[in-house]
C-alpha cells in the first residue's frame, strides 16, 4: 500500500499570468484521509492552485504531485476528481446519460445507480440537465466526481447555489466519505464552512499560505483571546507588562485584556488580584481571517 | 469498492485515450435529438430539392450524363453535408463555452479521442444528410444519372464536407456561443450561393472569378464532376485544399490562444 505517499504534494509552486502573480510559492503536503479547507478571499489564488493539482495548468515553477504521480497521470487513472464551481455540463442530455458518459471514460468505475443514489439524484435521473435547478446540477457534478472512486476529491466552492439544507446534506456525505479514507480538499471563502467541516485549514492570501492549522489554531494564531474579569481598580500597567498582552481596557467594573497567551493573563488575575467572573473569549474566525489575510480595514 | 482499498498502483489508464462506444452512442443520440440540426441538415435539403429540382423544365434538360434534376440533387446533398459537418465542428465550440471541454479534461479522455468522436459524429450527420437527399431523389424518380454517378457524387459530397468541420470549429472558436449556428446558417446559405450550389455561375464572369475564391466552390464542382466526367479542374481541388488549410490553421491558431478559463 501507499500510506506513506502524500495525497497532495506541492513544492515551491508558482503561477504567473503575464505580469500577474496568482500563486507566489506554495509548499503544501496533505496526508491521505485529511479533510482540508483552502480558505481565502476571492482572487487569493485558490482556484489557480487547484488547477495545477488537476493538471489543467502547468506551474510557472515548482512541482505538483498527486499520490506520487503527475497530475495528468493521476487523472487518467481516476485517482483524482473534482467538482467545479459552475458550468461543465451538457444541457441536452439527461442526468443519467451525463453520469453514464463520464463513467464510460474510466477503466475503474462504481455502479451508476449507486452513485446516483449517493448523490441523491435517482429521482431526477431521466430529467434533462437544463431542467435541473442549480443545486441539482451541483449534486450531479458531485455524482460525476464520485464515479471513479477517487483517492482525492477536490471541490472548488462546492456549495455555491445550494440552500442551507442542501449544504448540510452535502457536507454530511463528504464527511462520511472521508471517514472511509478519501482525501478531500475544498476551496471556500465561507469561513464558517471551513471551520465546521475541515480538520485543517490552509489559509491563503495573495498567492501564499499565510496560516495552516486547525480552526481553533488559526483563530488563536491570528489574534489570541480576550480575557474579561470583574475587578475594582485594576493595575493596568502591571497587566500591560505581562508577556503577550497587547491591549488593556477598563469599562466600568470590568477589565478587558487582549493577549496572545490568555493563560498567563488568567493565572495572574486569579492568583495576584481579587478578580472574579473571569471569561476568556476567542474572536470569531471572521475577524481572524481578515487579520491574517491582511484585508482588514 | 470503498475508498479504503484504493491502491494507486492498481489503477489503469483506459485504452484508446478513453474512446468507447457508450460515449459515441450518447453523442449520436444528442445530435439526432437536436431538432434544429435535424431540420436544417436532414429535412431542409430534401425539401429544397423537391421544390427546385423536380421542376418539369429541369427533368427534361440534360446535364452531363444525367438531367438538371440530378445536378440539383447533387448540389442539395453537398449543401446538407456542409451544414452537417459545420454544425459538428461548431458543437465543439459550444461545448467549450459550456465548460464541458474543461470537465472532460478531468477524465482520462484524450483530446485526440475527443476530436475523433466529434469527427465521427459530424461525418455520421453528413452521411445521413447525403443519404436523405439521395434516397428521396431516387424514390421521387425525377433525377436521372448513371448509378456510378449517383454513388461517386454522393461520396465526394460527403467526404469533401469534412473541410467544413474545420470551418465550424474555427468560427466556433471565434464566436464561442451556444447559438453559433444562428450565425453560421445564413453565412453558409450565402457561401453556397456564391459557390454555385443555388444557381449556376458562369465561370468567365466577374461573379465567376469571385465564386472560384469562395469555400464552397471547390466542393460543389467536385461533387458534380462525376455527372460531367473528364478530368477535374485543378482550381476545384486547389480551392478545397486551400480552404481546408485556412480553416485548420485558423482553428489551430484560436485553440493555441485559448488560455481562458472556461
Amino acid at each position: 500500500m501507499s500510506s506513506s505517499i502524500p495525497a497532495v504534494s506541492l513544492s515551491g509552486v508558482t503561477k504567473h499570468f503575464g505580469a500577474v502573480q496568482a500563486v507566489r510559492g506554495i509548499d503544501l503536503t496533505i496526508e491521505p484521509g485529511e479533510v482540508v479547507a483552502f480558505l481565502g478571499p476571492n482572487g487569493a489564488g485558490k482556484t489557480s492552485t487547484i488547477d495545477m493539482m488537476l493538471g489543467l495548468s502547468e506551474p510557472t515553477s515548482g512541482s505538483a504531485q498527486i499520490l506520487g504521480l503527475e497530475p495528468r497521470d493521476a487523472i487518467a487513472r481516476g485517482l483524482v476528481s473534482a467538482v467545479m464551481q459552475t458550468g461543465g455540463l451538457l444541457k441536452d442530455i439527461t442526468v443519467r446519460e451525463t453520469v453514464a458518459y463520464t463513467a464510460s471514460l474510466f477503466v475503474h468505475t462504481r455502479d451508476i445507480d449507486d452513485v446516483l443514489a449517493e448523490a441523491g439524484i435517482t429521482g431526477i435521473a431521466d430529467r434533462k440537465v437544463e431542467k435541473c435547478s442549480g443545486g441539482e446540477q451541483q449534486r450531479l457534478r458531485f455524482a460525476m466526481a464520485l464515479l471513479s472512486d477517487p483517492a482525492l476529491l477536490l471541490l472548488d466552492e462546492p456549495t455555491t447555489g445550494m440552500d442551507v439544507e442542501g449544504r448540510r446534506t452535502f457536507w454530511s456525505a463528504i464527511r462520511s466519505d472521508a471517514q472511509k479514507g478519501r482525501t478531500v480538499l475544498f476551496a471556500t471563502h465561507y469561513l464558517e464552512e471551513a471551520d465546521q467541516y475541515a480538520d485543517r485549514i490552509v489559509l491563503i492570501s495573495h498567492g501564499k499560505v499565510v496560516a495552516d492549522g486547525s480552526g481553533s489554531e488559526i483563530k488563536s494564531l491570528a489574534s489570541g483571546r480576550t480575557v474579561r474579569a470583574t475587578l475594582n481598580q485594576p493595575d493596568t500597567a502591571a497587566l500591560a507588562s505581562l508577556p503577550g498582552v497587547d491591549n488593556v481596557e477598563v469599562r466600568g467594573e470590568s477589565v478587558y485584556v487582549h493577549a496572545k497567551d490568555s493563560d498567563v493573563v488568567a493565572r495572574y488575575l486569579l492568583n495576584e488580584t481579587s478578580a472574579r467572573d473571569l471569561e476568556i473569549t476567542a474572536q470569531g474566525l471572521e475577524e481572524a481571517f481578515l487579520n491574517l489575510t491582511g484585508d482588514a480595514t | 469498492m470503498s475508498a479504503t482499498t484504493i491502491d494507486p498502483t492498481q489503477r489503469r489508464v483506459p485504452p484508446l485515450g478513453g474512446f468507447n462506444l457508450t460515449m459515441l452512442g450518447i453523442e449520436m443520440r444528442r445530435i439526432l435529438r437536436n431538432r434544429r440540426a435535424v431540420i436544417f441538415t436532414l429535412i431542409m435539403p430534401v425539401i429544397l430539392y423537391l421544390i427546385i429540382g423536380t421542376n418539369s423544365q429541369y427533368t427534361g434538360d440534360k446535364a452531363g450524363s444525367g438531367n438538371v434534376s440530378a445536378y440539383i440533387l447533387i448540389s442539395m446533398a453537398a449543401y446538407g453535408a456542409v451544414l452537417a459537418t459545420t454544425s459538428g465542428g461548431a458543437m465543439v465550440a459550444t461545448e467549450r463555452a459550456l465548460g464541458w471541454s474543461r470537465q472532460l479534461r478531468l477524465t482520462p479522455l484524450s483530446p485526440i479521442a475527443y476530436v475523433m468522436v466529434k469527427a465521427i459524429v459530424a461525418l455520421f450527420l453528413g452521411l445521413s444528410s447525403v443519404l436523405a437527399v439521395n434516397i428521396v431523389g431516387l424514390l421521387n424518380g425525377k433525377a436521372e444519372m448513371p448509378t456510378h454517378v449517383w454513388i461517386a457524387a454522393g461520396v465526394i459530397a460527403w467526404l469533401g464536407s469534412i473541410v467544413f468541420g474545420a470551418f465550424g470549429l474555427f468560427v466556433g472558436y471565434l464566436l464561442p456561443s451556444e447559438n453559433v449556428m444562428q450565425v453560421l446558417g445564413p453565412a453558409l446559405a450565402g457561401l453556397a450561393a456564391l459557390g454555385g450550389l443555388w444557381f449556376p455561375i458562369k465561370s468567365d464572369s466577374v461573379l465567376g472569378h469571385i465564386s472560384a475564391c469562395t469555400p464552397i466552390y471547390g466542393l460543389a464542382n467536385l461533387a458534380r464532376w462525376p455527372l460531367y466526367g473528364g478530368a477535374p479542374h485543378l482550381v476545384w481541388i486547389l480551392n478545397l485544399l486551400g480552404w481546408l488549410i485556412v480553416f485548420v490553421a485558423g482553428a489551430a491558431w484560436r485553440m493555441s490562444k485559448d488560455t481562458a478559463r472556461v
